[in-house]
């Protein structure tokens, strides 16, 4: 997968860390798995099963331990944490760095850093973060909203009219996210997160208007950063020998990066007001979610008794 | 499905406009077509999309081109992008 990297720098921007010790190329030192260690038990000496390319962490706990040997054992001890190409060592709570690990840190190369954030709340957010950083990903053409709550990709061929109703979604007071170029990660088993490229977040193109900022236009109410894909409306045009679900008793899923989200397909016809189609339809996908089936009550109305 | 890489060479000046030519040449054909650069890929029909992937003069780009008139669509746009000015 392209991208799925971090450079070290990066992380030391995002969580404000303060450098103790650089090696001078912070920004070529690539972070690629989102685990984050804590290394009690390899400053014990066991290091079976130990992942060295972890960003490793030291604690309340671990700082105590070290406090605790002589210093030449605190010297061995590190320098065989060090000796294993770590790509950093992260020390929480502002505990002061002991001389062994400085000197052990500048003989092997290897960037020291420090956080005033306890331990389990640096390291979760830490993961959090690799986790999406890290994730699987993909680009999508098409148009990322969100309506009362839920995240609607809305996929289809270049003039199905995407944008057109993506505006009018916004006019309706929901937000956009993406238009045209939807970048979509998996962070996690069950999460798909949108977000548009940096270059052309909040615009949105129409033919025959151009480009708009609609953030400029609508307002920050009428967009967000990203998003969770809950739902995904595929846009076609209308085909005479296609049947479409008129019921809505089929559950269609799209997949993407693996993952299978609930979606329909809704052709698309002259006359037909796409916006507060998929406005329906978001709304109709919520209750579906909060256990209420309108066909499947429908049904049970036409034929009464035990189905 | 049919692709082929090419350089981008472009004047600074002319990027945008070269870009929006690029969109208006991919529209006229019913293939399916994307560009990808750097491991992202974008719609070549899409303006904010191809925009998004920031192409500049020297890029990497890779056109795919999926459908009835493809072989056309992808000598066209490739023979755009090596040259926009013609």
């Amino acid at each position: 997968m392209p991208y799925s990297i971090v450079f070290l720098s990066e992380i030391i921007k995002t969580f404000d860390l303060e450098v103790i010790f650089s090696p001078g190329n912070l920004d070529q030192i690539r972070i690629s798995v989102a685990d984050v260690t804590r290394p009690g038990l390899q400053l014990a000496g066991y290091y079976d099963h130990f992942g060295p390319d972890r960003i490793q962490v030291i604690g309340n706990m671990e700082h105590a331990f070290l406090e605790k040997l002589s210093a030449e054992s605190r010297r061995k001890r590190v320098t065989a944490l060090f000796e294993k190409k770590i790509p950093c060592l992260i020390l929480t709570r502002n505990h002061e760095a002991h001389k062994e690990i400085i000197v052990a840190a500048k003989k092997a190369g290897v960037p020291l850093l420090r956080t005033s954030q306890a331990t389990s709340e640096f390291m979760s957010s830490l993961v959090k973060h690799l986790n999406v950083e890290l994730a699987p990903r993909v680009s999508m053409h098409g148009v990322l909203v969100e309506v009362n709550g839920e995240g609607i990709l809305i996929l289809g061929e270049s003039g199905v009219g995407k944008s057109e109703t993506a505006l009018e979604i916004v006019k309706r007071g929901h937000r956009l996210i993406a238009d045209d170029q939807v970048e979509i990660r998996r962070v996690s088993e069950t999460t798909l997160l949108g977000r548009a490229p940096d270059i052309i977040r909040h615009l949105i193109e129409i033919r025959g208007i151009g480009i708009l900022d609609v953030k400029e236009l609508f307002g920050v109410s009428s967009v967000k950063p990203q998003e969770n894909i809950d739902f995904v409306i595929n846009l076609e045009l209308w085909d005479e020998k296609k049947t479409y679900d008129r019921l809505g008793i089929v559950d269609e899923t799209t997949e993407i990066l693996g993952l299978q989200v609930p979606s329909i397909t809704i052709p698309v016809g002259p006359g037909r007001n796409l916006a507060i189609i998929v406005e329906a339809a978001a709304i109709n996908y919520r209750v579906k979610k909060m256990g209420y089936n309108a066909a499947r009550d429908l049904v049970g109305r036409v034929f009464p008794g035990p189905v | 499905m049919i692709s082929k890489t090419v350089v981008f060479q472009c004047d600074e000046a002319l990027q945008m406009k070269a870009v929006a030519v690029l969109i208006q040449k991919a529209s006229t054909f019913r293939s399916s077509i994307y560009l990808m650069r750097s491991g992202r890929r974008a719609n070549a029909k899409s303006l904010l999309g191809v925009m998004s992937l920031g192409i500049e003069n020297g890029a990497e780009i890779e056109v795919t081109a999926e459908g009835e008139d493809q072989t056309e669509a992808l000598d066209t746009l490739i023979q755009y992008l090596e040259n926009p000015k013609s």
